[in-house]
């Protein structure tokens, strides 16, 4: 599942998803596949919300103050999901 | 793994600050007369929403992040501002899904709906072929509905719902049903037969029997994520493997229904007094409804499962479906009338037991068989055009 993730490439929120935060991390809807997605934890979507500003996944990841076994996992999951996408290195 | 089931299952019983998604009935107008029909459409109630007044909800949903709307009725386009309200919702970000007998599927409107991501389409067919489908929802439409699903096939429209109630008399057509999604380029998407509206009139005869529910169980299962089910069957996750969805009743916890008039109640199944909320219409609007309403606050309490604790497979379905009992005269806190267990069959048994009388009644006079546009009944004097 995670083989394919590049934690060292630039990755985005899908352009078609929609965040909303909650009290146990956030729900994400992508209008595109119209699949309902949940963040389990706050800091988890502190990762998912930095990934737009940093060259890296693995700096959002450490913007977020996290580690990076566990949230690269949830991370790729997401990119499986279509929820996060690559972004054009800047 | 973003998703953790247990403890989103939790979360999710003690109610978000607005819901995941939500129904809204838009009219009780319908030139169908469905003998099953949820909501007992048929005639516009006078009191129905203004245009103003959806788009004030609408802006509601926005401001809570509500990420889409299904749409229903009645027949939801016959409102003359149903794509205004479609294209105001996609404008503020709100997706909107829409269930549809195809009567205003024209070949104009298919071709605007294959433009848009934030539209979704669900055709209603309750039989594979005419003669079970018409028996159900009226003479002539079956070919309605493939008509309609031809016009969006043309015009491009990908994906788009063929939605079914499953009953006693389709259940058998199945792999039928799915032969018909797969020629149209679009998806399959079965829901439970709920005893809700007029359908607690024809429940007993047309509910699937236990040989069927077992089968469909073995069906889904087979077709998993490529068929859509509402997360409707979560009581048959009874039978031991989970279904794909939450398996859980989100009835005023993450998910409720708005009826034509504004009234806010716990789910689409459960347009009745005793599931009320509120109304859109009061001066917090739906998220003063969803935020403080003393019946949501119940909902949102840790619920016991009275009869059903000491059963195995309580974890697994949760008691089912809190409508389906409400309206077979069933106590809340004990099994669903179709327990896979058979719990809910003695349950029925009862001789005790009485149904709920039903608190609402939009259907045509004369009773809601095979009435079609052209045989409408007139309707009340101070309302010349139901459809308007």
């Amino acid at each position: 599942m995670s083989d394919a993730f590049d934690l060292d490439a630039p990755w985005q929120v899908h352009p078609s998803v929609s965040i909303r935060p909650e009290r146990f991390g956030a729900l994400l809807y992508h209008f595109g596949t119209r699949k309902l997605t949940f963040l389990k934890s706050p800091q988890l979507l502190d990762v998912v919300t930095h990934l737009g500003a940093q060259p890296s996944a693995r700096a959002a990841i450490a913007a977020a103050g996290a580690d990076d076994d566990r949230f690269g996992a949830a991370l790729a999951t997401l990119a499986a999901a279509q929820m996060i996408c690559p972004r054009a290195a800047s | 793994m973003t998703l953790a089931p247990a403890s989103l299952v939790e979360q999710f019983q003690y109610g978000l600050d607005a819901p995941i998604c939500l129904t809204w009935e838009l009219t009780y107008a319908c030139n169908l007369a469905c003998v099953h029909c949820l909501s007992s459409s048929g005639r516009r109630d006078p009191g129905e929403l203004s245009t103003a007044e959806c788009k004030a909800v609408i802006d509601e949903l926005h401001d809570l992040q509500v990420f889409y709307v299904n749409i229903g009725g009645g027949e939801p386009t016959v409102r003359s501002d149903f794509w205004e309200l479609v294209d105001y919702a996609t404008l503020r970000s709100v997706g909107v899904k829409f269930s549809t007998n195809g009567i205003r599927i024209t070949a104009d409107a298919a071709r605007r709906l294959a433009g848009s991501d934030y539209v979704d389409v669900q055709i209603s067919l309750d039989g594979a072929t005419a003669a079970v489908n018409d028996a159900i929802r009226g003479a002539g439409s079956y070919d309605l509905a493939l008509r309609a699903m031809t016009r969006l096939a043309e015009a491009g429209v990908r994906g788009f719902k063929i939605s079914v109630v499953v009953t006693r008399e389709n259940v058998a057509q199945l792999d039928a049903f799915k032969a018909i999604a797969d020629r149209y380029d679009a998806q399959l998407r079965l829901t439970r037969l709920r005893p809700s509206g007029r359908g607690a009139q024809v429940w007993d005869q047309l509910h699937p029997s236990a040989d069927q529910q077992r089968e469909l169980y073995h069906w889904l299962l087979r077709h998993g994520d490529n068929v859509l089910t509402g997360d409707s069957f979560f009581h048959l996750a009874a039978y031991g493997e989970p279904l794909p969805g939450l398996n859980l009743c989100g009835a005023g916890r993450v998910v409720c229904l708005i009826d034509p008039v504004g009234h806010v109640y716990a789910c689409p199944f459960a347009i009745h007094d005793e599931f009320l909320a509120g109304n859109v219409r009061e001066s917090g609007g739906f998220t003063g409804v969803w935020r403080t309403s003393e019946l949501f606050r119940e909902l949102r309490r840790p619920q016991t499962g009275g009869a059903c604790t000491a059963c195995s497979a309580y974890d697994a379905c949760r008691g089912g479906c809190m409508a389906a009992k409400f309206f077979t005269g069933l106590p809340l806190d004990g099994p669903d009338p179709e327990c896979v267990r058979g719990f809910g069959e003695q349950a029925l048994a009862d001789p005790a037991r009485t149904a709920p009388a039903p608190s609402g009644d939009h259907s045509h006079r004369g009773g809601p068989v095979m009435v079609t546009l052209s045989r409408r009944p007139p309707v009340a004097a101070c309302n010349p055009d139901p459809l308007a």
